[in-house]
């Protein structure tokens, strides 16, 4: 975890993007339907919404960008410085001071449109101011086009930056192109640098990590640097650069003793002459390279006196390594770590700090008074008791048997049975007896328990609880059951016949079916009675042999027309003609009828008084569902009354 | 090795039959069978279930209160072995388990006898009330007047001849 990520920056849009997402949301998260026959308070909020709302969108859009990207003052000078190299201090700064100008543009805008809209009279009015303000808005975004895609270019670049925490624990390797800084770093890490045979393959800054002492390193591959003064210096050169004068780091200086990167170790040295400045107060060690083409005791007078100066310097020590055999490359990098390591103690025992941490440490070592021998020193009685005690613990274990027996051993443990007698010890027990578990009866009492049951059961032997009475029937009661079972098989008989019969339980009889014959038929009856034990001899001439058919009811009916009664075609069959009228009926003689038309004249009249009818037929109903009667709640009362 | 009773039938369950349920209150139940298990699994009540031992003991099918079911018990106390005692425990089970068999089969025999009677009564009571479906009250009817009549006409016959004697021998006055 670096302190610095600049992976988290969200997106950047153009110009014009921005307009339409803002537009788009604003058409999305406010109300869409306003009518001119709305009160004019009404229409009013409603374009004062939408002037607002878009203006906040804004305004929290461009404070996103300006709060995300890193202030050039705030980062560590190392960003700071790099950034400056790489994206142009001025240019950045100003275009996020343009982002935040447009920013109270864009609010001054909104706060006036939304005052003048408080003197829109009508819907179309603040309808023209609302597209006034936001067509305000929309230009002043325009004109920030340009500075919006340099921060996107800035953000996606910045994204893609190593993440350098530049308080831990660095080595910084440096040096001219193509003398072989990438393909070191990638020895010691596993960072993967494009390593190639040709100057300046490494473009700009690379990180590794390393561990050494249980402890993470970072390695920084930086690009190739050429001697020339600092005005000279192009961008990737400038990067190198910055990392070498802000980094707190051990820097590794390598050359190419060869000569095959292009440049004579006489520009190397000259090339570390000038840079030396960078690596004031900083552990530095000089990297011989190549050394399986030219080692360094085997080059001649003239390059050996160039390197005779750095040689000379005891602070800086100067190592030989081959980066293609791996000879050194491990040595080197233990060095480089051993020397940053003793130098960040340094620096931290200088501080205040390490007063604090000191006192609270205490080794005690005891010194020795004098030569003389101090064992532990242990009673006679008490080594002698240990011999004896490991002397007495020599019982036999099975583990000795098994020994002595070999293949014959059988476990045994029965014969630590000490308790039972011999013979009986090595027994099989039963357990189950038909069912019973014999370790359910074993109970010191249970003999005593089986002697009464036995008794109690013998008495009961002798009293005849066992002997089966014997229920003897006499003629009468077999009679009587030979008789039920006949009845009983004949209910049953009768009784299958009903069910079949009732099958069929529909009701209806239509008019053609025939009338049913009757079951119990005369013709029948002699044999039915002879079958219930009734003596028929003698009837031959009884008159039940001889039936009479019926006459009319067998046999479909026909269907017969109906009549006009009052005609009396056929006197014989319709004879009544009509009925009497009703007042008419149950009246005895005329004197009796003048009576009763009197009393119904009377209590008729009464009738149509009381109620105020027109006369007897007048069941006139004025309104059937009264309205003061039907409608509204139901209170306690009765339903008659609301 | 033992030999367990099923908690739903209470049939007995030899080694290496049946299926074990343990409970999460530690209580362990026991069944013969899947059939056993199956019911207990849908919460039917043994004392319910017709088929199983613990109903007939409920309901008194079978003999439930006996000193002879005082001997098999689980004990829970250990005894030492000895020759002697357990030849004689397995010779009190034997002489135990016929006295039971006996007993359990007069108090089953005892309770069918019931059944004779209600069966006779039965009998008679269908045969006073329905006798008329196999035989018809009017049967004999014929026979017996007749033989009433023949009666009479014996009677009448004797008392003529008893006439006919006084006739013979003395006068009638009429």
């Amino acid at each position: 975890m670096s302190l610095y990520n600049f992976k988290k920056i969200a997106v950047v849009p153009t110009a014009k993007d921005f307009i339409d997402i803002i537009l788009s949301k604003t058409q999305r998260k406010t109300p869409t339907v306003v009518h001119k026959h709305y009160k004019i308070t009404r229409i009013r909020t409603f374009y004062m919404r939408k002037v607002k709302f878009s203006q906040q969108s804004f305004h929290d859009r461009l404070t996103q960008i300006l709060t995300e990207f890193p202030k050039l003052d705030d980062v560590h000078p190392f960003y700071a410085d790099l950034m400056n190299v790489l994206y142009d201090k001025d240019h950045y700064k100003l275009a996020l001071g343009q982002l935040n100008t447009a920013r109270h543009l864009i609010d001054n805008v909104a706060r006036d449109y939304v005052r003048l809209m408080k003197y829109g009279d009508s819907l179309y009015r603040c309808k023209q101011l609302k597209r006034a303000a936001l067509g305000r808005m929309a230009t002043i975004m325009k004109r920030q086009g340009a500075n919006l895609t340099y921060l996107e270019q800035v953000r996606q670049h910045l994204a893609r930056l190593p993440s350098i925490d530049p308080y831990t624990r660095t080595i910084i390797i440096c040096g001219f192109p193509n003398v072989g800084k990438s393909s070191f770093i990638n020895k010691i890490t596993r960072a993967d640098v494009e390593v190639q045979p040709y100057a300046f393959t490494t473009k700009s800054l690379y990180v590794g990590h390393t561990d050494y002492k249980y402890l993470r390193w970072q390695v920084i591959d930086t690009p190739g640097i050429l001697d020339h003064s600092l005005e000279e210096r192009n961008v990737i050169e400038m990067q190198a650069v910055t990392a070498l004068a802000h980094l707190r780091a051990c820097v590794l200086y390598i050359m190419d003793l060869s000569e095959q990167c292009g440049h004579t170790l006489d520009e190397q040295v000259k090339l570390f002459e000038s840079i030396k400045p960078l690596f004031a107060n900083k552990p530095l060690i000089i990297v011989a390279n190549k050394t399986d083409i030219v080692k360094l005791d085997e080059l001649d007078g003239e390059r050996r006196a160039a390197l005779k100066e750095i040689e000379e310097d005891s602070e800086t020590p100067l190592l030989e390594m081959s980066t293609v055999t791996d000879m050194g490359v491990m040595e080197v990098k233990t060095m480089a770590c051993e020397k940053l390591l003793s130098y960040r103690v340094d620096q931290k025992m200088r501080t205040k700090k390490v007063d604090g941490v000191l006192n609270r440490l205490h080794v005690a070592v005891p010194k020795p008074r004098d030569t003389k021998e101090r064992p532990p020193c242990i009673p006679e009685s008490v080594l002698l008791k240990k011999q004896q005690a490991g002397e007495k613990r020599k019982r036999k274990l099975e583990r000795d048997i098994e020994l002595e027996e070999g293949d014959d051993y059988i476990l045994n443990l029965k014969k630590h049975y000490v308790d039972i007698p011999e013979e009986e010890r090595y027994d099989i027990i039963p357990e189950i007896w038909e069912g019973h578990n014999i370790a359910d009866y074993i109970d010191p009492e249970i003999f005593d328990k089986l002697e009464e049951l036995e008794k109690d059961e013998e008495i009961r032997e002798e009293t005849g609880m066992y002997v089966v009475p014997k229920i003897e029937l006499d003629e009468t009661m077999l009679e009587i059951k030979r008789l039920a079972l006949q009845i009983r098989n004949k209910k049953a008989i009768m009784r299958d016949e009903s069910r079949v019969n009732k099958q069929n339980k529909k009701p209806t009889m239509p008019r053609t079916t025939t009338a049913k014959v009757r079951e119990r038929s005369v013709t029948k009856l002699r044999s039915q009675m002879e079958n219930l034990g009734v003596d028929m001899s003698g009837t031959e001439n009884a008159h039940f042999t001889k039936t009479r058919s019926r006459s009319r009811s067998l046999g479909p009916p026909v269907k017969r027309m109906r009549m006009d009664t009052s005609e009396g075609a056929s006197q014989s069959r319709n004879r009544s003609v009509s009925r009497t009228p009703r007042n008419e009926q149950g009246v005895k003689d005329v004197a009796m009828r003048n009576k009763l038309s009197r009393i119904a004249h009377k209590a008729i009249s009464n009738k149509v008084r009381k109620y105020g009818l027109k006369g007897e037929a007048d069941r006139f109903i004025g309104t059937k569902k009264p309205k003061h009667l039907f409608s509204g709640k139901r209170g306690v009362g009765k339903t008659d009354r609301r | 090795m033992r030999i367990e009773t099923c908690y739903f039938c209470s049939s007995r369950i030899y080694p290496g039959h049946g299926i074990q349920f343990v409970r999460n209150d530690c209580k362990i139940f026991k069944f013969c069978r899947s059939k056993c298990h199956a019911a207990f699994k849908k919460k039917k009540n043994p004392r319910k279930t017709k088929w199983t031992k613990a109903y007939r003991k409920t309901v008194g099918k079978e003999l439930t209160i006996d000193p002879s079911f005082e001997f098999e018990k689980r004990r829970n106390v250990p005894v030492k072995y000895d020759r002697e005692t357990w030849t004689k425990a397995v010779e009190a089970m034997k002489k135990v388990n016929t006295i039971k068999t006996k007993r359990q089969n007069a108090y089953i025999m005892q309770r069918l006898r019931k059944g004779r009677e209600l069966e006779n009564e039965r009998d008679i009571k269908e045969v006073q009330r329905d006798m008329s479906l196999i035989r018809s009250p009017a049967a004999g009817l014929k026979e017996r007047k007749a033989a009433e009549a023949e009666l009479e006409n014996m009677q009448e016959s004797d008392v003529e001849m008893e006439e006919g004697i006084v006739e013979d021998g003395g006068e009638v006055t009429l």
